[in-house]
């Protein structure tokens, strides 16, 4: 071979920077995000209901907080990532059997856990606030 | 490991902006990953332009015409020029393809030419593959037989021969594996789904006598379950084949070999 010292100065090319960003991959990456976030998630669920259990003044300071603006935000997103990432599930258990694997077919399934991970977002949301 | 962002070594600066060709009516842009390996300088982008009426359709074409009319040291792989040796495999417009059945026309803007994604660059579009044919040894890409060689050839059925069907037709341009974030993260093990898509084309071969062999040599948290469906191989196969569902048949497999 040529020279080593050229060969250990080679670089590497770009990657994620020039690769475009295509529905399935950017699918793959918040399946990856909203699995994350929900271990998250867990520990603010947990949080709330070790304070229901120690009394009411805990569960009022727990739940004041929660209440805020930012922490419903955070809490319509744990929603959110909990509903994205069950149909995302789904749409790995369908590829597990051996299906959908047609590019068309991965499309349609990506763009339909999006959407229907949206949807019921919202609709949790207004039920919540209808009732809630 | 995930590296979101390239070495220092590797970083792209801006490059060149070759002249326009003189008196051209239909000029396309044309930007180019350049490194040379002895002047000791990070890669850049040039700029070319190229006549469009002075040359063929595909962007190989355009490729050829640089490398003949405006810079001979533009480096890259070719030799059939119709996508049936991948050599030309490289990434364009943001995919991975072959340069020689990508046509200009189905590019909007100016063409951006890189070399194949996360490898180490040998000289502006020809990057590495020692360690991608290393893998695909390693599965052993042979018919591995333990029955008397008969008089003749190994006999198939029709219904046996079609299921090697959008398997036999890979090229090994590499295009899908280096496509593959995973690949990306974890090419040192991870095979990467053009040698599974390999892989289960050996697996899946009536007149293969190795098939539980092979199954070991894949069971592996890298080697094979590296693939998170991802579907980037299948998305950018050139050859319209479709690796993640080989993947995806070698993971079935090896479920109901458990059960």
């Amino acid at each position: 071979m040529a020279d080593a010292r050229l060969s250990a100065s080679r670089p590497l090319s770009p990657h994620l920077m020039v690769f475009r960003f295509i529905l399935t991959m950017a699918m793959s990456i918040v399946h990856r995000m909203t699995g994350g976030f929900l271990y998250v998630g867990t520990v603010f669920v947990a949080v709330w209901l070790v304070a229901a259990a120690s009394g009411p003044v805990w569960f009022a300071r727990v739940d004041g907080l929660y209440q805020t603006w930012i922490g419903r935000l955070i809490l319509i997103g744990l929603v959110w990532s909990l509903i994205h990432h069950a149909i995302g599930g789904i749409r790995h258990f369908i590829w597990d059997l051996g299906y959908g694997f047609e590019k068309k077919t991965a499309d349609r399934m990506a763009l339909f856990n999006l959407v229907a991970g949206l949807v019921l977002t919202a609709l949790v949301v207004v039920v919540a606030t209808l009732f809630g | 490991m995930v590296q979101l962002t390239l070495p220092k070594n590797s970083k792209i600066k801006a490059g060149k902006v070759w002249p326009k060709p003189e008196g051209a009516a239909h000029v396309r842009e044309i930007r180019v990953y350049r490194w040379d390996p002895e002047d000791g300088r990070n890669p850049r982008l040039d700029t070319f332009f190229v006549d469009l009426d002075d040359c063929g359709p595909m962007v190989l074409d355009a490729l050829l015409w640089i490398k003949n009319k405006v810079d001979p040291t533009l480096a890259l792989r070719r030799s059939c020029r119709e996508g049936i040796c991948g050599s030309c495999a490289m990434n364009i417009d943001g995919m991975n393809t072959l340069a020689c059945t990508k046509g200009m026309d189905e590019i909007d803007g100016p063409i951006k030419i890189y070399p194949l994604p996360h490898l180490n660059v040998v000289k502006d579009l020809v990057p590495d593959l020692t360690h991608f044919y290393a893998q695909h040894k390693s599965i052993e890409p042979w018919l591995h037989t333990v029955s008397p060689e008969p008089p003749t050839e190994w006999r198939q059925s029709h219904a046996d021969r079609e299921k090697l069907d959008g398997l036999y037709e890979c090229i090994l341009c590499a295009c899908c594996s280096t496509s593959c974030p995973s690949y990306w993260w974890n090419g040192d093990r991870y095979l990467g789904p053009a040698i599974l898509l390999q892989a289960y084309r050996w697996l899946i071969d009536s007149r293969d006598e190795a098939t539980g062999e092979r199954l070991d040599n894949l069971e592996d948290p890298f080697r094979l379950y590296r693939c998170h469906t991802i579907m980037n191989c299948t998305q950018t196969c050139p050859k319209g084949l479709n690796p993640a569902k080989a993947i995806a048949e070698i993971k079935k497999m090896l479920v109901e070999r458990h059960i």
